[in-house]
């Protein structure tokens, strides 16, 4: 392979906070400050004794989906956060790119942190060796590093939000399922941190995308469009091949592919296009779900009820300041 | 903390602000420039109103009871959760007399604050918090949502006779 030049920006100019375009940039980097956190501080040497109940097997697919996450991780870190630096319209949106990347890799450590505390240096050695061996994975990481390398600026970010949005989630799915058996639960507690990040990142690339969309020709976005559910439909089919490799041995795999719909239409909104996926097949295990978000389920919804409760949520001590009442 | 002062001292900007504009609009929502919550409303096809982005922006009164569609900010903790441009509007007496329900977008990767701004509303405004949504919602969503809201108001102007 002839090695590439990273594209550089040509041209850069002190960057000036207190001179916005785009009140988003300011908005998102300071919302990623706030949700600045490091593995460290996660006491995940509390999931020793867990990790013990786990079956050899069970450990063993838990170690490929965190090499297979980690390798997630680093693309994005390395390549794909930074590969949009180059297109990006306003200097504060670099800087959020500069953030998510540095974000990215400590996502990319965290795994490693947990190896550490629970497994062995072998066998953090064969899950290693398995996700540079296994097909799916490394045609997954082939196909987004492909877009990354590419001149198309758009399609750039519709690859990196589907990375963000659709393709953590196979590996997602594991540790929310430990926690709802109450088992992993300080990992499961990590790991919810690097859901919550790519969620913003995701959001952000994709507003970023949709801004960009509204600067080309009818044309072109239908052509970016079309892109995006052909690559979306390639990377699927390949997700649920990964999927089967990993989960069939322990029987979950109809189960994550129901996340795996759920989170891929999470990742069209927000590119900005409807949802593909119908409900039933995004009807995510009430568990797994609750295990993401303890607020998620139907019962919080007045609308599904009998309509005769009269529901009105948890008081929350809020920290705003400038409610009169 | 909470200010003594009402109404008139609510304007958080030094000099004119310009004068509420009055709307009958029986949905008002909140939706920032990337628009998730905008397209959400969009797709219900009901006449509504939403509140301004800006500070200097002509803020909203309404005439009518309403139903707030509002999006979670923040990450943790229940702090920013509610974007400050709903809080000025929920500032207004008339405003905050008139909220007969909230409903909410989030998305369930934030966790516990996983549409937050819904609970906090409906709390400070006692009134119910009526359906959650993740970004734009979905074809069931909205579904749901137009079904629920034509019950809900039916029951309410039932309950006024």
């Amino acid at each position: 392979m002839t090695p590439e030049k990273l594209k550089l920006l040509d041209h850069v100019q002190a960057i000036n906070w207190n001179r916005i375009q785009d009140e988003k940039d300011v908005e998102v980097w300071n919302r990623l400050v706030n949700n600045f956190w490091l593995p460290e501080k996660v006491p995940l040497s509390n999931d020793v004794q867990s990790w013990a109940t786990l079956t050899p097997q069970e450990q063993q697919l838990t170690m490929r989906v965190f090499t297979g996450l980690t390798l997630l991780d680093t693309i994005q870190g390395t390549v794909g956060a930074v590969s949009l630096i180059p297109d990006a319209v306003t200097p504060h949106e670099e800087a959020v790119y500069t953030n998510i990347a540095f974000m990215e890799s400590v996502h990319a450590k965290s795994y490693s942190s947990i190896f550490s505390t629970l497994c062995s240096t072998k066998e953090i050695d064969d899950a290693f060796r398995w996700s540079l061996e296994n097909e799916n994975l490394q045609r997954k990481a082939h196909i987004v590093m492909d877009y990354y390398r590419g001149d198309e600026p758009l399609k750039r970010k519709v690859a990196s939000t589907l990375l963000e949005s659709f393709l953590f989630y196979s590996g997602f799915y594991l540790p929310m399922y430990w926690s709802s058996r109450a088992k992993l639960t300080n990992t499961a507690d990590l790991i919810r941190l690097i859901i919550r990040d790519e969620a913003v990142h995701g959001y952000y690339i994709g507003y970023k995308f949709q801004k960009g969309l509204e600067k080309v020709s009818e044309e072109k976005r239908q052509e970016i469009k079309d892109y995006t559910f052909e690559l979306l439909f390639e990377l699927y089919e390949n997700e649920v091949q990964y999927t089967h490799d990993l989960y069939d041995p322990v029987g979950l795999s109809e189960d994550v592919k129901k996340f795996l719909h759920y989170n891929a239409n999470k990742a069209l909104m927000n590119l900005g296009y409807e949802a593909m996926f119908p409900s039933s097949v995004t009807d995510v295990n009430p568990a797994i779900l609750s295990a993401l978000s303890p607020n998620a389920d139907e019962n919080h919804d007045f609308f599904s009820g009998s309509g005769s409760s009269y529901v009105i949520g948890k008081a929350v001590n809020t920290e705003d300041e400038d409610w009169d009442f | 903390m909470t200010s003594l002062v009402t109404a008139a001292a609510g304007a958080d900007a030094p000099g004119a602000q310009p004068e509420p504009r009055l709307v009958s609009s029986r949905l008002i929502y909140f939706s920032s420039v990337s628009g998730n919550t905008h397209r959400f409303v969009g797709k219900l096809g009901l006449d509504a109103e939403r509140i301004p982005l800006h500070p200097t922006d002509q803020p909203l009164r309404a005439t009518e009871p309403f139903v707030l569609v509002v999006p979670t900010y923040g990450g943790t903790g229940g702090a920013g959760s509610v974007p400050k441009q709903v809080i000025r509007f929920l500032n207004d007496p008339q405003n905050r007399s008139l909220i007969r329900g909230v409903i909410s977008a989030g998305n369930t990767n934030f966790g516990d604050n996983y549409c937050a701004a819904g609970d906090i509303i409906a709390v400070k405004c006692k009134v119910p918090h009526l359906y959650r949504f993740e970004l734009m919602g979905t074809t069931d969503d909205v579904a749901r949502v137009t079904e629920g809201l034509d019950a809900f108001w039916t029951r309410l102007s039932q309950n006024r006779r």
